[in-house]
């Protein structure tokens, strides 16, 4: 979706402020909001890019003046609704007032380490052979789905190179709305700087993305 | 996004304990359900607040820098040679490690979220998901580097690797030079977590010999 969250290029937001010994966390409530959201991955059932799609699926307005955390608690409190699993009742009085819908696993303590450890990989075996190979001018395609996607605006339309075969990796784009891994051939493709920015772009600047196959069209 | 500025006006006090409240009541809720234990929560939290952060990623640099054969593994396929250090996991299926050298500056970004390599560099800094770091990173690295301090040479490729995908960035800095004969932990010393992003550069043997 074209929303707040693809800021590649948009301008208006000001310097970068670095904190100076920062901490990990600013506020308890920050704490239990990331945990909460690792931990319920598991009874909740969505994948990493259903739970990108419900943080970026709001209005621009909010998602840019929201907190970090704000924003994954906010996605958090959508996802967990939205399969019914806690309704706005309970979280308004604080207590569970309904029978706990059946979940498949919780994460227990004896089960955090090992599953941290083993993460989530993307690559996929295919049968499939890869289109394009390193050296290959591709562009990327001018999609705008309503949906998630990962090819950010700022690239769209414009040329590049294939600069390496990363692999076949789960396909966001349909892993995220349900339909599946759809596993697709991996790339990064390199832009020159004018490409994207034109005479305002920095001509020693390169900026490459990692593009599913389907983003891509020989150019 | 809004950062964490240090001037909240008493709006933003009372926004974010409304914010406190809610999560506390989610987590009673779930905890009642059976849907969470607290005590994994706390073990998560405890992970990334105690055990995994830039240090991890401090050591794979380090090592990188003083052991040749482990640098060239490393180079060639990162995952499993910073497995071989016992770092790997969430967030960090899939590393890529970017050398720099005098001709190439790489920096490291995230336009559409926050990936970020977990097992080596910890949890993202706040600026590192804020919009100004997002936004710039890709059309204007060099004014980015100017916020942090850094300066180039204008002749320095700069190379912008935008996570759009699983797999995540590390960038290997280049060794000081004067730290010939260190010691893998020594080395570590010198190595920031900017300079593995690619925002900064390296300690010099003089900044820590103060």
């Amino acid at each position: 979706m074209n929303g707040g969250q693809d800021l590649g290029g948009t301008h208006g937001h000001g310097p970068v402020k670095p904190e100076a010994n920062e901490p990990v966390f600013h506020a308890e409530w920050e704490k239990r909001a990331f945990a909460l959201t690792l931990a319920m991955g598991m009874p909740g059932g969505w994948n990493i890019d259903m739970s990108r799609f419900a943080r970026e699926n709001r209005p621009p307005a909010e998602y840019l003046s929201m907190s970090y955390y704000q924003i994954w608690f906010a996605a958090l409190e959508h996802m967990i609704k939205e399969r019914g699993l806690v309704s706005e009742d309970e979280i308004n009085s604080g207590h569970s007032l309904h029978a706990p819908k059946p979940v498949k696993r919780i994460l227990s303590p004896g089960d955090v380490e090992k599953t941290l450890h083993r993460g989530g990989p993307t690559e996929r075996d295919t049968n499939t052979a890869a289109v394009f190979k390193p050296g290959d001018k591709v562009r990327a395609k001018n999609i705008n789905p309503l949906t998630h996607t990962r090819l950010p605006r700022y690239v769209r339309g414009h040329t590049g190179i294939i600069e390496r075969v990363i692999g076949c990796h789960v396909f966001p784009d349909s892993n995220a709305t349900g339909a599946g891994e759809d596993p697709q051939w991996l790339y990064t493709v390199r832009f020159d700087g004018r490409e994207l920015w034109g005479a305002d772009g920095d001509a020693t600047v390169k900026v490459s993305i990692d593009a599913w196959e389907p983003y891509l069209e020989p150019a | 996004m809004s950062g964490h500025d240090h001037d909240h006006h008493d709006h933003d006090h009372s926004e974010l304990s409304a914010t406190q409240l809610r999560v506390r009541a989610l987590e009673t809720v779930l905890t009642e359900k059976g849907y969470v234990d607290p005590a994994a929560l706390d073990l998560l939290i405890e992970t990334y607040e105690k055990k995994v952060g830039p240090r991890n990623g401090a050591r794979v640099v380090a090592k990188a820098w003083a052991d040749p054969a482990f640098r060239t593994r490393l180079l060639k396929d990162a995952t499993p040679a910073i497995a071989e250090i016992g770092y790997a996991g969430r967030q960090g299926e899939h590393i890529v490690v970017l050398e720099n050298t005098p001709k190439l500056h790489n920096m490291v970004v995230c336009t559409l979220c926050s990936c970020y390599p977990w097992p080596v560099l910890g949890l993202p800094p706040v600026w590192y998901k804020s919009a100004p770091y997002r936004s710039r990173a890709v059309a204007d690295p060099r004014g980015v580097l100017a916020d942090f301090g850094v300066t180039l040479p204008k002749d320095t490729e700069i190379r912008i690797w935008d996570s759009t995908a699983e797999i995540r960035y590390l960038v290997l800095p280049m060794r000081p030079k004067g730290t010939e004969g260190w010691s893998e932990e020594k080395l570590a010393d010198l190595v920031t977590r900017d300079s593995m992003i690619g925002t900064g550069l390296p300690k010099q043997p003089a900044d820590i010999a103060k």
